[in-house]
């Protein structure tokens, strides 16, 4: 049942994103900035972690858990160390995944040819 | 040729020419590849939860960065621009797409030398979504700590 | 030559291609089109390390090969006009680097083949050369890379986008009797109504082909049933129906004699969105099948107007809409003498 829940909330997100490309003519960077930056106000009510264990993968995937875990992690942050620790705590939550995709891409960039 | 009326008018009278996306089809095979991509990361979360005893909210993280291993190798093996053509956001809203992003931008620079092409350029198309998902988690943030650390004890 | 009309050139003296060169890369060799290409590359980097030492590989290979077809060398040729649609022409300068014929630089993105065609003719025309190539080239990767995204990137493009040919074309110009003779040119002023999306192009640049077309017939007191053929470089599908709705407003019908090199290169299958683009386009085609047409008499006379948009990824970026200019050769066979 988790998995059909994944399936169609990360779907629909997905569409939303698809109906922005095709109507409002955006590029994909503009829709990811925009679901990054909606992930972070979504949390900033409280909403995204009610939505992250409704739909599990279907909400942590998609780009906008990335905004997140963003704020999450300031949050979290801030509560141990103050004002200040907004930006201690940012990257705590995401580095994982940046710094996959860091080494990943450069060792594939590395290794492999571009193919055109 | 010279009709100002024309100009004014050319960028909605070419709308008639050009070709309408299938709007439909387009959002359906987004909704289906993004739903797989995500079914997948459920299952990939799972198996971190069973065989190597992560808690729940500890498993996104090898979560994400096997589907990033994966968005990367599609990449190099000249798949993933495939896959991103046919599903459109399907494939670009997922974390995936984020590191596509990268690797993509990453492996085409390497003829530029590593440092100065490969390192400084991994982070064009990808930069947009870390400047502003920064900039808005330390907005938000502040807001909300504002709120929940002033306002809250003055009522 | 004399200046004809606003915008033309009749050539007094009688000019002739006297030989072609064509290389192309594995989709065009795939293509429709397949038969008449010189050399074709099985991948898209020819052999090569990287995609633009991929591009000058195709250009140098077009000119040797148009060259070796008469038994010259780069010694017998005077001056060499050519471009590309990299920044700073760097495809061509790195070419003439390598053969040291006099060079002259041009840029007129997608236009080029018939901005070099015409200038060199003039040249020849006036005196001032014996034997001119003119050539040009454009490679998918190089163009997506410069233009738009990373090739490996995911991101969808639209069906109005084009697909940047790979490939090169070169033609060898002079007064020496051939099969092919160059008669009259008309050079393009550049258009922009106002279109800013980069991945419809040929929106953009139907414009500035119909403005070069309706004044060719102007300056030369000429119909659309004068020609055999009407052909544009890359309108592509998009394009093509608006060029000929804009010459029908100017009371020129060209609906049976318009063709569009975008459109002959590919075949709709080779998911090629609304076709082929880019400066190898016109020149690959009009150097091979066009060419091979004309010398046998097929097709009589032919204005091939090549078609560019003269953008770049900042002047997008900073919201400006993109201006098009066509250039166009009037092409004609050689009378059968007796």
């Amino acid at each position: 049942m988790e998995y059909l829940i994944a399936f169609v909330c990360g779907g629909l997100i997905c569409v939303v994103g698809q109906l922005l490309l095709d109507f409002i003519k955006i590029t994909p960077a503009h829709v990811m900035t925009l679901f990054v930056v909606t992930g972070a106000v979504l949390d900033g009510f409280g909403l995204y972690d009610k939505f992250i264990e409704f739909a599990g993968a279907g909400a942590t995937i998609p780009i906008t858990s990335f905004g997140h875990s963003l704020l999450h992690g300031a949050m979290k942050g801030a509560e141990e160390h103050g004002l200040i620790g907004i930006g201690m705590g940012m990257f705590e939550l995401t580095s994982s995944g940046i710094s996959a995709a860091i080494l990943f891409s450069f060792l594939a960039a590395l290794i492999f040819k571009p193919k055109g | 040729m010279s009709d100002k009326n024309l100009k004014d008018n050319y960028s909605k009278k070419v709308q008639q020419y050009q070709p309408k996306p299938n709007y439909f089809l387009n959002c359906l095979k987004a909704f289906i590849i993004g739903g797989l991509i995500c079914t997948f990361g459920q299952l990939v979360q799972n198996f971190y939860i069973r065989y190597f005893d992560f808690t729940k909210e500890d498993a996104g993280n090898p979560t994400v960065s096997t589907l990033v291993l994966i968005a990367v190798l599609l990449t190099a093996f000249g798949v993933y621009d495939r896959i991103g053509q046919f599903a459109g956001a399907g494939s670009a809203v997922p974390v995936t797409g984020f590191a596509n992003s990268m690797a993509s931008a990453a492996i085409e620079h390497r003829s530029e030398g590593i440092v100065l092409g490969i390192a400084t350029n991994m982070f064009k198309l990808a930069g947009n979504v870390i400047v502003f998902g920064v900039t808005a988690a330390y907005i938000v943030g502040l807001i909300r700590y504002i709120f929940q650390h002033y306002l809250m004890h003055q009522l | 030559m004399i200046l004809t009309g606003k915008q033309s050139w009749v050539f007094q003296n009688d000019l002739y291609i006297n030989a072609t060169g064509t290389a192309v890369g594995p989709k065009e060799k795939d293509g429709p089109l397949k038969e008449t290409f010189d050399v074709t590359f099985d991948d898209l980097h020819c052999g090569e390390k990287n995609w633009e030492l991929a591009e000058r590989k195709l250009m140098n290979t077009a000119i040797e090969t148009c060259i070796q077809k008469l038994n010259y060398t780069y010694d017998d040729v005077d001056f060499f006009l050519a471009g590309d649609l990299l920044n700073q022409n760097v495809t061509a300068n790195f070419v003439a680097r390598q053969n040291q014929i006099p060079f002259l630089c041009m840029f007129g993105a997608c236009s080029t083949s018939m901005e070099t065609l015409a200038l060199g003719s003039a040249l020849v025309d006036g005196g001032f050369a014996n034997r001119i190539i003119a050539a040009t080239s454009s490679h998918n990767a190089t163009a997506e890379r410069q233009f738009r995204y990373p090739t490996e990137y995911g991101g969808q493009k639209p069906d109005t986008a084009t697909a940047t040919v790979t490939g090169s074309g070169a033609a060898l110009v002079s007064k020496e009797k051939g099969k092919v003779k160059i008669t009259s040119a008309t050079i393009g002023r550049v258009a922009d109504y106002g279109i800013k999306d980069p991945f419809d192009m040929g929106s953009a640049m139907a414009p500035a082909a119909a403005q070069t077309i309706s004044q060719h017939f102007k300056d030369l007191g000429r119909e659309p049933s004068d020609y055999d053929l009407i052909v544009t470089g890359d309108l592509s599908g998009v394009g093509s129906p608006i060029v000929k709705d804009l010459l029908k407003e100017e009371g020129y019908n060209v609906f049976s004699t318009h063709n569009d090199c975008g459109l002959m290169i590919y075949r709709p299958d080779q998911n090629v969105f609304a076709g082929g683009s880019g400066c190898a386009c016109s020149a690959v085609v009009t150097y091979g099948h066009l060419v091979e047409q004309i010398a046998k008499g097929e097709l009589k006379r032919v204005f091939v107007v090549a078609t560019g948009a003269l953008l770049s990824p900042t002047m997008t970026q900073q919201k400006e809409t993109i201006p098009t200019i066509a250039h166009g050769v009037v092409l004609e066979s050689v009378e059968v003498e007796g």
